[in-house]
C-alpha cells in the first residue's frame, strides 16, 4: 500500500477534432487545465505542482513544458516537470503523478497530457523512434508495426475482418454518446469499416485510430486534499507498468505480452480474481480494431485467441458484462500525448458516474490502460475506494 | 519524511565523442559498472526512471533505445523528459511511495550526435521567438549581460569561473576537459554572445550516470556509506525572457528557500560543506551563488574574488569541474547529484573535500535557470 492513497478530484477535456485552427498550443491546453481547475473548484493558486506531457518531436517543439507549462498551466513559481513516453505518455503521466501524491511530497497535482498532431507530424515523429540502422528501413512508424502484429495475430487464431469490424463499429457508435470524442460516426456499419480503403494489409482505414487535437487534464489529490474538494473522488487502487524490448521484433509480436504482465500485478494487488466478474468498465489503448480484440485477450477478459469470441457474445458492448471504451476509445479520438491519460480520466468519470450518456450502471471499479513504446503496457484500477477489492 | 539512500554511482568517463558506443551502449557501460560495484543483479532492481530528451537523441520516446541496457524489459521503466536531477526526484518518489524497494535512476546524452544551435533554439516558442535566432549562447549572452551591467561584475570575475572548475576537473577522473587554463585565456578567447567569451562556455560532452536508490530498510545492504536526501525544492520561472528578471534566478531563489527549509538549513555557507551546481556559463555561477543565499544579491563577483568556492574555501563548489568541463546536456543534474553523493560518501578521491557531511545538487530544465531542482543531501 501507498504512503498516501491518491484521488482524481477534477477532470477537462477539450473537444477533440483534427485540426483546431482556432487555438494555438498553450490556448488548446488552457482549455482543458480551466475545466479541471473548475470541475475541482480550485484556483491555480491551489495547485502544488504540474506535470505535463507530449511528444517533442510530433510539433517541433523542443522542453514544450517550460512554454506550456507556465502559458497554459498555472506553473509559475512551482515545480513543473515533463513525462514523455510515446503512446504510453499520457499514461506515464498519471502513474507520475500517482506518484508525486502517494509519496507525500505534494498534496495535490495537476497533470495534463496533449497534442496538436496537425501542426507537425505523428508519422514523421514516430519513425524516429526506432533504430537508425536495424529498424528504420524496415520496420519503423505505427502502422506498419500494428499491421504485421494484427496480420499474425488473425493467421495464429483464426479471427475475421468482420470480428475486427465490429469493434471500430462498437467503439465509433459508442463516441456519439460522448460530447468530447473527435469521430462521432453513429451510423457506421460493418461494410463501411470493411470497404474502407486498405491502409497495411489487414489494416483499413477504419481499422485504425484518428490523429487528434486535444489535451486532457486531471487533478490528483492525498486523502486530506480531497476531502476538501469533493465527496465523489475516483480513487487509484493501483497502478502497473511492464515495458519490453528496445527492439519489438526481439520476442512476439501479438498477444501484448506486457499487458499480460501488468495485468497480473495489478490484479494481484487490487484482489481481482476475475477480471470480467470484479472489474465494471475499462477504457483501453486500441491502436486498431484488431488490437482490441488482442489486448481484451492479454488483459485476463477471454482466452488467447478468445477475443473474437468475447465480442461476438457482446460482452464488450455497453450493454455487456464489460463494457469496454464506453468513450469511443482510441478509434474514436487520438490526441497521443493526451490519449491514454483520456484512458484513465474516462475510468475515473465513470467511478464518479458522471459519464452522462456513455456512463455504464453502477461502477465501482473501473481500469485503464496505456500502450505505446516497443510494445509497452501500463494499467490503472480506480474505484471509489482506495482499498483492494479483498 | 521517510528516508531515501544512494548507495551506488557509477559515471562514464565524459567525452566530447563517444564515437565507438551507440547510446545504448553507453548507458549499458554504467548501469554494468552500478551493479558490478553493488554486487547486484537486474533482478534486485526494482524499477528504473531514466532522463533524456528526444531532440537531443534525434529519436522520439529516446527511452525506447535503452530498455535493454537498464534492464527493464518486464520491468516498469519511466522518462523525465528533462534534466536528470528532476529523474533522481521521480525515483525518490517511487521509494517513498513505499511500492518500490530499489530504484535504478539513469541519465544519458550523445551531444555529439545532435546540432546544438537547432536543439537549443526549438525550446523558443515558433511564433515569437524561434526565428529570432535565440539558442543557449544568445540567451547566455542576454542575461549576463543585464547581470553584469547591474551589478558591475566584470570579465575577470566571471572568467574566475572557468579557470576554478577546469582546475578542479584536472582531479576528476570523468571529466572530459582536464586542462587548467588561465584568466587571460578566458578573455582573449572569441566572443560568442557578448559579454561571453568561448571559454564562458562549456563543451559539449557524451557520457551516462547512473545510481541505485534504496530505502533506509535496505540501505546497509548494499553500503556502509548511504547518502541521504534531506532537502528538496523545484520553481519554474517565466518562459519568456522578457518576463523574467534576468539579473537574479528567481526560481533558484525560491527552489533552494524550499529546500533549506525542509533540510533545515539556516546558513547554508555554514551548514552545507559543498556544492554541485549546474553552470550553464561562467557568470551563471555567480548568480547561481546569489540565488542560493551563499552571498547577498550582486556580490557573486566579489564572492569568488575571495575564493569561497574555491576547494578549500568556505563553501566548495563544483569540486568535480562542473558543467564548464563537462556538459552532458541531460545527464548533468544527475551528475551532480552522484558527485554529492561520492563525497558525502567519501569516495570522492582526489577531489575529495575532507569531512563533507552535508551537501548540494543543482540541477535545471530549459533558457537560463527556467526550470530549478534544489537537492540537499547528508552523509551517515
Amino acid at each position: 500500500m501507498p504512503k498516501h492513497d491518491v484521488a482524481i478530484v477534477g477532470i477537462g477535456q477539450t473537444k477533440f477534432r483534427s485540426k483546431r485552427r482556432d487555438v494555438n498550443i498553450p490556448e488548446m491546453i488552457y482549455e482543458a487545465v480551466k475545466m479541471a481547475l473548475d470541475d475541482a473548484q480550485m484556483e491555480p493558486k491551489d495547485i502544488d505542482a504540474i506535470l505535463i506531457g507530449n511528444m517533442d518531436h510530433f510539433e517541433g517543439i523542443n522542453f514544450s513544458e517550460m512554454w506550456c507549462g507556465i502559458d497554459a498551466a498555472p506553473g509559475y513559481l512551482k515545480p513543473v516537470v515533463k513525462i514523455a513516453t510515446g503512446g504510453t505518455t499520457g499514461s506515464s503521466l498519471g502513474i507520475c503523478g500517482y506518484y508525486n501524491i502517494a509519496s507525500g511530497l505534494y498534496k495535490n497535482i495537476l497533470v495534463v497530457g496533449w497534442e496538436k498532431l496537425n501542426e507537425g507530424g505523428a508519422t514523421t515523429g514516430i519513425i524516429t523512434a526506432f533504430d537508425p540502422v536495424w529498424e528504420r528501413p524496415s520496420l519503423a512508424g505505427a502502422l506498419g508495426p500494428l499491421a504485421l502484429m494484427a496480420n499474425i495475430y488473425a493467421a495464429k487464431y483464426g479471427i475475421t475482418s468482420e470480428q475486427a469490424a465490429k469493434v471500430t463499429v462498437k467503439n465509433r457508435s459508442n463516441a456519439a454518446n460522448n460530447p468530447f470524442a473527435h469521430l462521432q460516426m453513429p451510423n457506421i456499419t460493418l461494410d463501411n469499416v470493411m470497404n474502407s480503403q486498405m491502409i497495411s494489409y489487414p489494416l483499413r482505414l477504419h481499422d485504425c485510430c484518428p490523429q487528434s487535437e486535444g489535451a486532457c487534464a486531471v487533478i490528483y489529490a492525498n486523502e486530506e486534499e480531497t476531502k476538501k474538494i469533493t465527496d465523489n473522488p475516483a480513487w487509484f487502487k493501483g497502478v502497473a507498468t511492464a515495458h519490453y524490448y528496445t527492439f519489438g521484433t526481439d520476442d512476439i509480436m501479438y498477444n501484448l505480452p506486457t499487458a499480460t504482465i501488468a495485468s497480473k500485478k495489478i490484479y494481484k494487488k487490487v484482489g481481482i480474481q476475475d477480471p470480467v466478474k470484479d472489474i465494471d468498465v475499462a477504457e483501453i489503448y486500441e491502436p486498431t480494431s484488431w488490437s482490441e480484440l488482442s489486448w481484451t485477450e492479454a488483459l485476463g477478459f477471454a482466452e488467447l485467441g478468445g477475443g473474437g469470441k468475447l465480442l461476438d457474445e457482446g460482452i464488450t458492448q455497453m450493454s455487456g458484462e464489460l463494457p469496454v471504451n464506453p468513450s469511443g476509445g482510441v478509434l474514436s479520438t487520438n490526441p497521443i500525448g493526451a490519449t491514454a491519460l483520456v484512458r484513465f480520466a474516462e475510468a475515473a468519470i465513470q467511478v464518479m458516474g458522471r459519464g452522462g450518456k456513455r456512463q455504464v450502471p453502477d461502477v465501482e471499479t473501473a481500469l485503464g490502460m496505456g500502450f505505446g513504446g516497443s510494445l509497452w503496457t501500463e494499467l490503472a484500477i480506480l474505484g471509489k475506494d482506495p482499498n483492494p477489492l479483498r | 519524511m521517510d528516508k531515501v539512500a544512494i548507495v551506488g554511482c557509477a559515471q562514464t568517463k565524459y567525452e566530447a565523442e563517444k564515437i565507438d558506443l551507440t547510446i545504448s551502449e553507453l548507458v549499458f557501460e554504467v548501469v554494468k559498472k552500478l551493479h558490478n560495484d553493488l554486487g547486484i543483479i537486474n533482478e534486485d532492481v526494482g524499477c528504473v526512471i531514466s532522463s533524456s530528451n528526444d531532440f537531443n537523441d534525434g529519436r522520439t520516446i529516446a527511452n525506447m533505445a535503452i530498455q535493454d541496457a537498464v534492464g527493464s524489459v518486464r520491468k516498469s521503466e519511466s522518462r523525465v523528459s528533462g534534466d536528470g536531477a528532476f529523474a533522481y526526484v521521480y525515483a525518490a518518489m517511487r521509494i517513498l511511495s513505499g511500492e518500490y524497494d530499489t530504484v535504478l535512476v539513469v541519465s544519458h546524452s550523445k551531444c555529439s550526435e545532435g546540432d546544438q544551435f537547432l536543439i537549443n533554439n526549438s525550446i523558443f516558442d515558433p511564433f515569437y521567438q524561434r526565428h529570432l535566432g535565440l539558442d543557449q549562447i544568445s540567451s547566455a549572452g542576454l542575461m549576463a549581460n543585464m547581470y553584469m551591467s547591474k551589478y558591475r561584475v566584470s570579465e575577470e570575475q566571471a572568467a574566475k569561473v572557468v579557470v576554478k572548475n577546469r582546475k578542479n576537473a584536472v582531479n576528476n577522473p570523468y571529466a572530459h576537459l582536464q586542462k587548467e587554463i588561465a584568466i587571460d585565456d578566458v578573455l582573449s578567447s572569441p566572443m560568442l554572445a557578448y559579454p561571453l567569451k568561448q571559454l564562458d562556455f562549456p563543451p559539449y560532452s557524451d557520457g551516462a550516470v547512473a545510481m541505485l536508490l534504496t530505502n533506509e530498510e535496505n540501505a546497509k545492504k548494499f553500503t556502509d556509506t548511504p547518502v541521504w536526501l534531506k532537502g528538496y525544492g523545484s520553481c519554474t520561472d517565466a518562459y519568456y525572457l522578457g518576463h523574467r528578471t534576468m539579473t537574479d534566478l528567481i526560481g533558484l531563489e525560491l527552489a533552494a528557500k524550499e529546500a533549506y527549509k525542509m533540510a533545515n538549513i539556516k546558513d547554508p555557507v555554514k551548514n552545507l560543506d559543498i556544492a554541485e551546481v549546474f553552470e550553464a556559463f561562467s557568470a551563471h555561477e555567480l548568480m547561481i551563488y546569489e540565488a542560493l543565499g551563499f552571498c547577498d544579491k550582486g556580490e557573486g563577483g566579489k564572492f569568488v574574488d575571495n575564493g569561497e568556492t574555491q576547494l578549500n574555501g568556505s563553501i566548495p563548489v563544483n569540486p568535480s569541474g562542473g558543467v564548464l568541463s563537462s556538459n552532458v546536456a541531460m545527464a548533468n543534474g544527475l551528475i551532480r547529484v552522484a558527485e554529492i553523493a561520492l563525497q558525502l560518501m567519501g569516495k570522492a578521491e582526489k577531489r575529495q573535500i575532507s569531512g563533507a557531511k552535508t551537501g548540494l545538487a543543482y540541477g535545471m530544465n530549459g533558457i537560463c535557470s527556467q526550470g530549478n531542482c534544489v537537492l540537499i543531501f547528508g552523509g551517515e
